[in-house]
């Protein structure tokens, strides 16, 4: 496939914004649980939900990039009970309204508890807020990855792999963010995040390897004499049918080499996995405010748009066997 | 239920390419806007087209044929370009079958033409929004027409009549019975689509003689043989 850079930034940005609500409910429930020793602050949390929410919402601008008539996107709402892409496009306006109501009410402190479940958990509203947006969350994960997991003779990605790594990654790059965010206002809680990002990117790293490897060796159904249904074991195509290129020459070849591929495949696994944990380890060193974990996001960052960049241009779709040949 | 389809003979088809061109010519002069066409006369011409016509060659030479494949949308049965759609601008008829996209509802995200594994859906990069083949709707039930102009543009062009036009549902249609009796088959059959249009497969012209079948051995009506008759015959006889 043809990896259109609206749909990358799409899925990382979204991927990047899930992660980083995650991570703050993440830290809601362990400051209830009272794991942490540091108190999270109303300022972390409402401006954690605010950089989630810018990259939700940059997220949403890419993908406007991807339609011939953006103007009719509202439409896209209308076949919720079939498409993958229309639940996403239903899903991904909740999980904004729920993370911004979560950020809000962090931000004017509505906080007091409305009832205590059993002794000692008090309720209050950003709990139930939270709860509810991280439902969304991961039902976005899974919308977002079914789009593309969903499609059968996209065998690369017709896969739970997908919708694994899709979650797995953009976790991962959400609790890096925290953990900068945190890093960058030294509220102790740079441990707490840094710590969980290692395991989510280890996670993501294992997710992500091991599609490579089933793609690796993917059998594919396809063939030339399925294609058109000749049974001979030597069919050439002698002509596409036309000289100039079309769509179908377009959309769905990757337009670079394997070399390329390749090299991309070989930064992604660099950049997006061992170079932040490197980064993430030595902040754990530093004392006082670091920028350490905001190098390891953005280098992270880079990797996931490789990353992603390589998941489009890495699938094989069917229609290729009929274009093989100019003249 | 009525599904319309093309059965495409690839015994009869001669590769002139004039399925593609009557396709441009009529589905680009229609009430939904032409098929646009991107420099035309330039170095690097491209353009939207809902039927092309493509060369195979099959065997090693010098035993080798050439197989002209025309391919246009299949309409399958169970469309997978369908389902995915966000807005329902792509459809399958109700009444005849046949898989369309509403240009006025489609917001061109492409995920169709993603989501059909024949590659048979076109992005019009001026209109931006997917087309694709309409079996020429705007023809086939056009009552004003005479019945027998009521076919696709492809199939009428075409001057070897390698385009059967027909309801496949329907058991005694043309079609039908040609996919019955003349191996009629599905593209990509692994993927469960249920493609309507189907292709009769390149077949044997030529027939083996055997010296026996010259002979009638097995007439029982002897009288049609030959017979070199000796001895007295009704010539013979003397009135």
């Amino acid at each position: 496939m043809h990896p259109a850079f609206s749909v990358i930034f799409l899925t990382t940005l979204i991927g990047v914004g899930q992660g980083l609500f995650l991570a703050l409910f993440t830290g809601q429930i362990y400051d209830l649980a009272t794991l942490l020793d540091v108190q999270l602050t109303p300022a972390f949390y409402s401006l954690g939900s605010l950089i989630a929410l810018l990259f939700l919402v940059l997220g949403l601008v890419a993908s406007f990039f991807h339609l011939g008539h953006p103007e009719r996107a509202w439409r896209s709402i209308a076949q919720w009970r079939t498409s993958w892409l229309s639940r996403e496009v239903l899903v991904l306006p909740l999980t904004l309204g729920l993370i911004a109501l979560y950020g809000l009410f962090h931000f004017l402190g509505w906080t007091q508890p409305l009832f205590t479940l059993g002794e000692a958990v008090p309720v209050d509203a950003t709990l139930i807020i939270g709860l509810a947006a991280t439902l969304a969350t991961f039902g976005l994960f899974l919308c977002t990855g079914m789009i593309y997991a969903g499609l059968k003779f996209l065998q690369e990605w017709h896969s739970p792999l997908t919708v694994v790594n899709f979650t797995l990654l953009g976790i991962a790059s959400g609790f890096t963010l925290a953990a900068a965010i945190s890093a960058w206002m030294n509220n102790g809680l740079l441990f707490f995040y840094g710590g969980w990002a290692v395991v989510a990117i280890s996670l993501g790293l294992l997710g992500r390897g091991a599609s490579l490897v089933r793609n690796g060796a993917i059998k594919h159904k396809s063939t030339l004499q399925s294609a058109i249904g000749v049974r001979h074991t030597r069919i050439q195509q002698k002509a596409m049918g036309f000289m100039g290129g079309s769509f179908n020459t377009r959309e769905f070849f990757p337009g670079a080499g394997l070399p390329t591929l390749d090299r991309v495949r070989n930064g992604f696994l660099i950049l997006a996995f061992p170079l932040p944990l490197i980064l993430l380890a030595f902040s754990f060193l530093e004392q006082g405010p670091s920028i350490l974990p905001l190098a390891a996001f953005g280098i992270q960052y880079l990797g996931l748009l490789a990353e992603r960049w390589h998941f489009f241009a890495e699938a094989r779709h069917p229609q290729n066997i009929y274009y093989q040949s100019v003249a | 239920m009525t599904q319309l389809a093309l059965v495409i003979d690839l015994n009869v088809c001669v590769g002139c390419h004039a399925c593609v061109t009557s396709c441009k010519e009529w589905n680009t002069s229609g009430w939904a806007g032409p098929l646009s066409d991107h420099h035309p006369y330039d170095a690097d011409p491209t353009g939207t087209f809902f039927n092309r016509v493509q060369m195979y060659e099959v065997g090693v030479y010098p035993n080798t044929e050439t197989v002209h494949f025309p391919k246009s949308c299949l309409h399958c049965e169970e469309p997978p370009c369908v389902p995915v759609c966000p807005t329902g601008a792509s459809y399958k008829r109700p009444d005849n079958g046949v898989v369309l996209v509403d240009y006025d509802k489609c917001i061109g995200c492409k995920y169709c033409s993603w989501a059909c594994p024949y590659g048979v859906r076109e992005f019009d990069e001026y209109q931006k929004v997917m087309k694709k083949c309409t079996l020429c709707i705007d023809r086939i039930i056009d009552t004003r027409l005479p019945e027998s102009e009521r076919k696709p543009a492809c199939v009428l062009a075409c001057p070897t009549s390698a385009r059967l036009f027909g309801d496949v549902h329907d058991p005694e249609s043309e079609v039908s019975v040609a996919i019955r009796e003349q191996g009629g088959y599905q593209l990509m059959p692994e993927w469960g689509t249920q493609p309507s249009n189907h292709y009769l497969p390149r077949r044997k012209v030529r027939i083996h003689i055997h010296a026996d079948e010259l002979v009638r051995a097995d007439n029982p009506l002897k009288r049609e043989d030959i017979v070199r008759e000796t001895g007295e015959t009704l010539d013979d006889v003397a009135w």
